[in-house]
């Protein structure tokens, strides 16, 4: 089962402050959509919005062309997997995965069948008879996605599934959780404050800020090609050089008036952009690329950040003449 | 200095159990007057104790009394309890307050007041009546322990329950109440205990069917025997056996 989601100008305030602001959103059936931003930019509240644990002050939300509005959490096609996974202790994560399924009254030998399906589905097949407390933080967070698509919700919420696990735990997992939204087709709605994180699992990252979508696209669209300033910073590192009259301060570059934003890792000596000659202020080894520092000659002020390749040898002083490969300008 | 401070541990453990020590010892007392000395070893007493029914409805009684009081206390306590963690209402400082105030309350206040308001409303003093003002005394009790242990942990998993299709009945029975199995038990036994042992609310509000303490009292009128002791026994043993069973069953298993 799976169902489209129709966000139409959604406004929430809390007292005085706006936490959305006029949001509209389409997201297909079987899309996996990440609401990506920083600690209040509204992705949480636009979450609990759709699984209906808040009303929004305006504004409706359509879930499969039904308006959800006065619509209770437990009577929607959604349902949710928790930062804090939100177990049962009580129960054995058979009985955690099935409680959706008793809810809706089903027997419970096809409760069992099912639970041991999903935990299968998650990689927990046969453990059904453990109680929460003796996994792992992972396992735990697999309990909870087999216990949440256990009942075939139409959209799947995902509020930081991944927060809550270590660096190394969160990249297995992310591939694991797109694996399974493949499967499964269920549109995922996965909200999360991890750049990285969202590249690596979404069809589509809608970037938030301030309680409005500042950017939206594939993730290679928005990470090459971003609409805003905000959300080239926030995508990743980036060079931001003010362009007035197609002088920068380092020179002249052909390029209309704004602000020119160069990733650190499209800049080489090779790029048909030019920068000039700049001198290395610093460098540090990060295993995967050298980083730089370097000031432009003519702009000794100016400090632009450089990836070079991991061999690169670089010594504090020298000048190179450096370009750009790929660039975008965006309004200040 | 370690040996003092093992003569203070005796003499405050002296202090507190030597009146139920000797209580207990001249339960046994082969004679008519349960003072020293002591005589020789019987079960006689225990034996006439047992066997009077007068003493045995009582016990019965109030058995029934605390285990109903106490049940209705605990539910209203965590029903209370829950609401007020859960749910923003105004003046909900105010509620806590108030719910929490009898706590502070003489027991022979509250049995006034209610015996005015029973006999106002013309209500029939009967165990029924002891019942309610157990109730009053132990609602505070209850809700005092279960919102102390309510957290974010439970309102999470309520969050989720009613997310995958809970109605708010099945969201209490199924997962807020097995969640605090422990401290409800706590509230429960501890509610009991203080029920089992209560006199004066019992003693006010009771007429022909009386609770344990008050017949112990009336026995009491007609003169000390060491049947007396031996009910007290009794109901000492009723008391440190919740006690133990509490402490086995629910705190050891939390920690």
């Amino acid at each position: 089962m799976t169902a489209g989601v129709s966000i139409r100008a959604v406004t929430q305030r809390y007292g005085s402050a706006l936490a959305l602001d006029a949001v509209d959103l389409e997201i297909a059936a079987g899309e996996f959509v990440v609401l990506l931003g920083p600690s209040g930019c509204g992705k949480t509240t636009l979450l609990n919005i759709i699984g209906g644990f808040a009303e929004p002050t305006s504004g409706s939300v359509l879930i499969g062309g039904r308006d959800m509005g006065g619509v209770a959490p437990k009577d929607r096609p959604t349902t949710t997997v928790f930062q804090d996974y939100a177990l049962f202790p009580h129960m054995t994560l058979a009985e955690n995965v099935g409680f959706g399924l008793r809810m809706r009254g089903v027997a419970r030998a096809a409760r069992d069948a099912k639970a041991e399906e999903m935990l299968a589905l998650v990689g927990l097949a046969g453990r059904g008879a453990r109680r929460p407390h003796e996994l792992s933080g992972g396992q735990r967070q697999r309990v909870a996605l087999a216990r949440a698509l256990a009942v075939e919700p139409d959209v799947l919420l995902l509020d930081e599934p991944l927060g809550a696990l270590d660096l190394k735990l969160r990249r297995a997992m992310q591939d694991e959780l797109k694996a399974i939204q493949r499967r499964v087709g269920t549109t995922f709605v996965h909200v999360t404050h991890d750049q990285e994180e969202a590249m690596a699992i979404a069809d589509r990252i809608v970037v938030m800020n301030g309680g409005r979508i500042a950017d939206q696209g594939p993730p290679r669209e928005v990470y090459l090609r971003p609409k805003s300033l905000f959300s080239a910073g926030f995508m990743g590192e980036v060079n931001k050089v003010p362009v007035k009259g197609g002088a920068a301060e380092f020179g002249p570059v052909a390029v209309p008036d704004g602000v020119l934003c160069i990733r650190p890792e499209a800049i080489s000596e090779g790029g048909p952009l030019r920068l000039g000659p700049c001198r290395v202020v610093e460098t540090v080894f990060f295993g995967t690329h050298l980083r730089a520092h370097v000031a432009p000659v003519a702009a000794p002020g100016l400090r632009l950040v450089v990836h070079l390749p991991q061999r690169a040898e670089v010594a504090v002083g020298a000048v190179m003449d450096l370009g750009a490969t790929d660039f975008v300008v965006l309004e200040a | 200095m370690r040996a003092l401070s093992w003569a203070y541990l005796a003499v405050a453990y002296a202090f507190v159990f030597l009146p139920v020590v000797v209580l207990v010892a001249f339960s046994f007392q082969d004679g008519r007057l349960p003072v020293p000395p002591f005589q020789g070893f019987t079960l006689e007493w225990y034996g006439r104790v047992l066997g009077e029914r007068d003493l045995m409805e009582a016990l019965l009684n109030s058995a029934l009394v605390a285990g109903i009081s106490s049940l209705i206390a605990l539910t209203l306590g965590f029903l209370a309890a829950h609401a007020l963690a859960r749910v923003r209402l105004p003046g909900s400082v105010l509620m806590r307050g108030v719910l929490i105030a009898p706590m502070t309350v003489n027991y022979l206040i509250i049995a006034l007041g209610l015996l005015t308001v029973f006999n106002q409303a013309g209500v029939r003093l009967s165990l029924w009546t002891a019942g309610v003002g157990h109730v009053v005394i132990n609602l505070p009790l209850c809700f005092a322990i279960t919102y102390a242990a309510m957290g974010d942990h439970q309102r999470n998993a309520e969050r989720a329950a009613r997310d995958l299709g809970a109605p708010e009945w099945k969201v209490l029975a199924l997962v807020s109440a097995p969640m605090l199995a422990a401290p409800l038990a706590a509230a429960f036994f501890l509610s009991v205990t203080f029920s089992w042992d209560e006199f004066i609310i019992a003693f006010l509000l009771t007429r022909f069917d009386v609770t344990l303490p008050v017949e112990i009292w009336s026995m009491l009128r007609s003169g000390i025997s060491p049947a007396t002791n031996a009910v007290g026994s009794l109901v000492f043993l009723v008391s440190v056996t919740l006690v133990v069973l509490l402490e086995v069953f629910v705190f050891r298993r939390t920690k």
